[in-house]
């Protein structure tokens, strides 16, 4: 038995999840637990080079080869118009090369055998005959003049330039600028980095030969979104498509995309008749799908005498890779980078942005971010440790100085944002409070007399999270709104099914848990159902922080209009009127006499045994929601470190973070998501890196070279919150899995930089390796 | 080969792996393929009561020996103690590096009954969990060290809480 099984579960309670019985017993169901009768096995052919063109292929070998049952090429696949699929961000990606290959890793051919040996056995046997080209490794490769063309593909493609954007105002910012007392700079490069779920991506593609059907066993953080895109893309009727996402070992992004794949192996079980199953390995995994982040950044901001930030103005320039596939709202070429101006009452700021093609692999994914939020925090939040050291000011108070008020929100930004609610004053003084600030200030200052090399970093980020309404929010057209569908049964237990695809944030309890809170059944009693299309209600899908502020508030509305039902069918019971029937959790009674009462349970048997005249039976609704307006949740986060001076190790000896992530839900939940977030902005700060030689192969293919933090490196966490509710979310809720990943990163390379002032060191660009931060040292002359 | 104390034998090519001979041929799934290259312990069963990365291990190495998978912690409805330890603790999030991480701590607690925070992380420091950060694995674990510890005491009461859901 839990220990929580007795337990309400509304919101608030920090009961123990639902969905661990599965997986505890090692009966999960992940994508490759899953057998079909009959079932094939594909394997893919990737591209050894950077940038070839492709002269042959020769498959002839490979088909004669045991067990081989179809070898697919590019030219197969463009007789069925499905060699080039369109990408999220209006432009188009190679399901299987035809002309040349653009990355390393690149999907050039499959093979379609009985078993999964035999079609990687016959791999070996495809002959390929490239012409090696120059690679494209950068964007200042991509724009340098004879660079090569990557894109030769697109008509009127000239050179490398994908695209370029901008926000805020021009003229105002530099305005400010030529009244700046000073200008403070930061150049710096947030690198190439992959989520790295640790189950990788695959499907099981299952056409019905007889029927047409169209089954396809997914990772998807997005079931419904894959399935319209694969009825546009391939021709199919979308009745006749259906999306199963089972469990997910992790997501981050990873699993937005739709992957050259899985249209390959869907298209190879259309022709063949029979269920074929594709799942990547890992070096599959992290060279040729959805990275993260390969935004190279320029900050400058404008403060005046007092410290007061007047203006900023950033620079990037955006690394896309082959073919520009970020996952993002359609409208934002740099995703929601122009909510740069953080935390901070920054009068004007201007950004511009522009996107490269280079010879790496695409797909830019929001990775535990929500839209490139994650390189704006961490831009501003170095920048504004940098400034304060530059300044001579302490980094909280100056940040304090210029933190956007309480009683400025709702808070209109530069950029055009309208933040709903905040108060970062008080986080900032909860985690001074937690660290012991003051006193550690001191110690900070006697140790480096003696000269250690030890210091404090500070991050106070603003995330922006929800996306979105639907007016400014759409992948590939599709509105961004999410969804709750509820059937309460005639015994009172509950079937709630939702648009969004859990991946190990427990949405079987918490989205259980606004049931029981609103409509006053127990937690245990809701089954809570996502990831089948054919069942589920449509939605975007989970990634963004989207699924508190969007599932999450359909979930509180439908769970309120069954209420009304039930208040009706209560009143019918009590023979009594509906306006006199007061709701506590759980049931309706008499106003003036509670002991006439009917419980939600008896509201709902009525629903099926016992309705007044006229009223329709059943007690099942759903609800479509597009909310108002994004959230915005934030928090301060603390580093202390240590650095050895004569191996430039980083030793990070407190972490302290607090959170406002509004109204939290399961609160055990929530802190178990940002430890996770934490360790993976660890990893981000000191160790995950995902990059290139010259010829554009690929260093960080494997767990060996692409290194994750591990028990023994990641540091112990010291968690605190405040709540500041939503005001627009219908329980207040903001979301929070990001929070961690977004704000962390800059707080632990903060306070290295913090621990390396003294010698005049600015930068270090992550991840902040001992080497790296040995060859500073020594280039200011420090030894041991 | 044992396989969670039942005798099990197949042919099998000399290069099938531990890890698909007890996923594919004896259809045990709830042992994980993460990484392929002993970095994740994803894989991880136990051998002759040892943790072993079974995608490490050829099915032939393990002839003759006694395996143990997730599947062979729980005793029919009542989880162990390591299984318990996770779920009270929200040691799991997306439960995949779980079963993993179930087989190294069963067997450190085996041999050190009141591990500290360092021998736990020390133990499970080859195997990667992408979503916990590991603060609760680490308390997990020494919940279900506790738990060990008393029943151990009043051996007349079940040394297991049944749970989970």
């Amino acid at each position: 038995m839990s220990s929580t099984m007795h337990m309400h579960g509304g919101i608030g309670e920090s009961i123990k999840r639902k969905e661990d019985g599965r997986f505890l017993r090692g009966k999960g169901n992940f994508l490759d637990d899953i057998v079909l009768p009959n079932m094939l096995h594909m394997a893919i052919l990737r591209s050894p080079y950077a940038h070839a063109r492709i002269k042959s292929i020769d498959t002839a070998a490979a088909s004669a080869k045991p067990g081989v049952v179809a070898v697919v090429t590019g030219e197969l696949m463009a007789q069925h118009k499905l060699a080039w699929m369109p990408t999220m961000s209006g432009d188009t990606q190679a399901v299987l090369a035809t002309d040349k290959v653009r990355f390393q890793g690149q999907e050039v051919a499959a093979v379609i055998a009985e078993t999964k040996a035999q079609a990687e056995d016959a791999l070996a046997s495809i002959e390929v005959d490239y012409e090696v080209l120059p690679a494209v490794t950068s964007p200042d490769g991509a724009k340098a003049t004879g660079s090569a063309l990557i894109r030769d593909d697109k008509e009127g493609q000239a050179d490398n330039h994908i695209y370029h954007w901008e926000s805020g105002d021009e003229g105002t910012t530099k305005a400010a600028f030529a009244k700046a007392h000073k200008v403070i700079r930061l150049h710096t490069f947030y690198p190439r980095c992959h989520p790295a779920p640790l189950e990788t991506c695959g499907c099981i593609a299952d056409v019905n030969p007889a029927t047409g059907k169209t089954t396809i066993y997914m990772t998807s953080q997005a079931p419904h979104a894959i399935r319209t895109v694969f009825a546009l893309v391939a021709g199919l009727s979308e009745q006749n498509i259906r999306i199963v996402s089972p469990d997910l070992g992790g997501g981050f992004g990873n699993k937005v995309p739709v992957y050259p794949g899985y249209v390959v192996a869907t298209a190879a079980s259309l022709l063949l008749g029979r269920p074929v199953k594709w799942i990547e390995d890992r070096t599959e995994n992290l060279i040729s799908t959805g990275f993260a982040r390969d935004y190279h950044m320029t900050g400058d901001l404008a403060v005046d005498e007092n410290g007061k930030m007047l203006a900023l103005h950033v620079h990037l320039d955006s690394d896309n890779g082959a073919f520009f596939a970020d996952a993002q709202p359609s409208k934002f070429k740099a995703g929601l980078f122009h909510i740069v101006t953080g935390s901070y009452d920054i009068p004007t700021a201007h950004i511009t942005a522009d996107g490269y093609y280079t010879n790496k692999a695409p797909g830019g994914v929001a990775y535990r971010c929500s839209f490139r939020v994650t390189e704006a925090s961490y831009l501003i939040e170095r920048l504004v440790t940098n400034a304060a050291i530059e300044l001579g000011i302490d980094q909280a108070e100056f940040r304090k100085q210029n933190f956007i008020q309480p009683e400025q929100f709702p808070y209109h930004s530069a950029t055009g944002w309208v933040y709903d609610s905040g108060d970062y004053p008080k986080a900032m003084d909860v985690a001074l409070d937690k660290l012991g600030y003051a006193e550690l200030k001191k110690d900070v200052e006697a140790r480096r007399k003696k000269g250690e090399v030890t210091g404090i970093g500070i991050a106070s980020f603003t995330e922006v999270v929800g996306a979105g309404p639907g007016a400014d929010y759409d992948i590939l057209g599709l509105r961004m709104f999410d969804s709750a569908e509820l059937r309460v049964h005639p015994t009172g237990k509950a079937l709630l099914r939702m648009g969004t695809k859990s991946q190990g944030q427990g949405h079987e309890t918490t989205f259980a848990q606004i049931v029981a809170e609103e409509l006053g059944i127990p937690a245990q009693d809701v089954s809570v159902e996502e990831g089948d299309t054919d069942t589920a209600p449509y939605g975007l899908g989970t990634y963004a922080s989207r699924s508190t502020p969007v599932a999450g508030a359909a979930t509180a509305m439908v769970a309120r209009q069954l209420r009304e039902k039930a208040r009706k069918l209560a009143a019918h019971l009590l023979e009594a009127d509906e306006e006199d029937l007061v709701w506590e959790r759980g049931k309706f009674y008499v106003k003036g006499s509670p002991e006439r009462s009917k419980t939600i349970q008896e509201a709902a048997f009525a629903a099926y045994t016992n309705l007044p005249e006229g009223m329709q039976p059943g007690l099942e609704g759903v609800h479509y929601y597009d909310p108002p307006n994004m959230t915005y949740p934030f928090g301060t986060y603390a580093v202390v470190v240590d650095v050895d001076k004569g191996t430039g190790q980083v030793k990070v000896k407190r972490m302290v973070a607090v959170d406002d992530c509004g109204v939290r839900i399961n609160p055990m939940i929530v802190e178990g998501q940002i430890h996770g977030g934490l360790a993976e902005g660890f990893g981000i700060a000191f160790m995950q890196l995902i990059t290139f030689d010259d010829e554009g192969n690929c260093i960080g293919s494997n767990f060996m070279d692409y290194l994750i933090p591990g028990s023994w490196e990641t540091p112990k966490f010291e968690l605190g919150e405040t709540t500041t509710p939503s005001p627009h979310h219908p329980i207040g809720a903001k979301g929070v899995g990001e929070s961690p990943t977004v704000g962390s990163p800059a707080a632990y390379v903060n306070a290295v930089i913090d621990a390396l002032s003294p010698y005049g060191i600015t930068n270090i660009d992550m991840p902040v390796t001992s080497d790296k931060v040995w060859a500073a040292l020594r280039s200011k002359g420090v030894t041991e | 080969m044992r396989v969670n104390g039942v005798e099990r034998s197949a042919d099998v090519e000399p290069r099938v792996l531990l890890v698909d001979f007890l996923r594919s041929n004896l259809l045990l799934t709830g042992t994980h393929i993460g990484c392929d290259t002993t970095s994740c312990g994803a894989c991880t069963v136990r051998m002759d009561g040892d943790p072993v990365k079974s995608c490490t291990v050829l099915a032939v190495q393990a002839e003759g020996k006694e395996i143990k998978t997730v599947e062979g912690l729980a005793n029919g409805a009542a989880l162990a103690p390591i299984q318990v330890g996770f779920h009270e603790e929200h040691g799991l999030q997306c439960g995949f590096c779980t079963p993993g991480m179930m087989m190294v701590t069963s067997a450190l607690l085996e041999r050190n009954p009141n591990p500290t925070d360092d021998d736990i992380r020390w133990a499970i420091s080859g195997n990667i969990c992408r979503c916990t950060g590991y603060m609760n694995i680490v308390k997990a674990v020494k919940y279900a060290a506790k738990m060990q510890s008393e029943a151990a005491k009043a051996p007349e009461h079940a040394a297991v809480a049944g749970g989970g859901e």
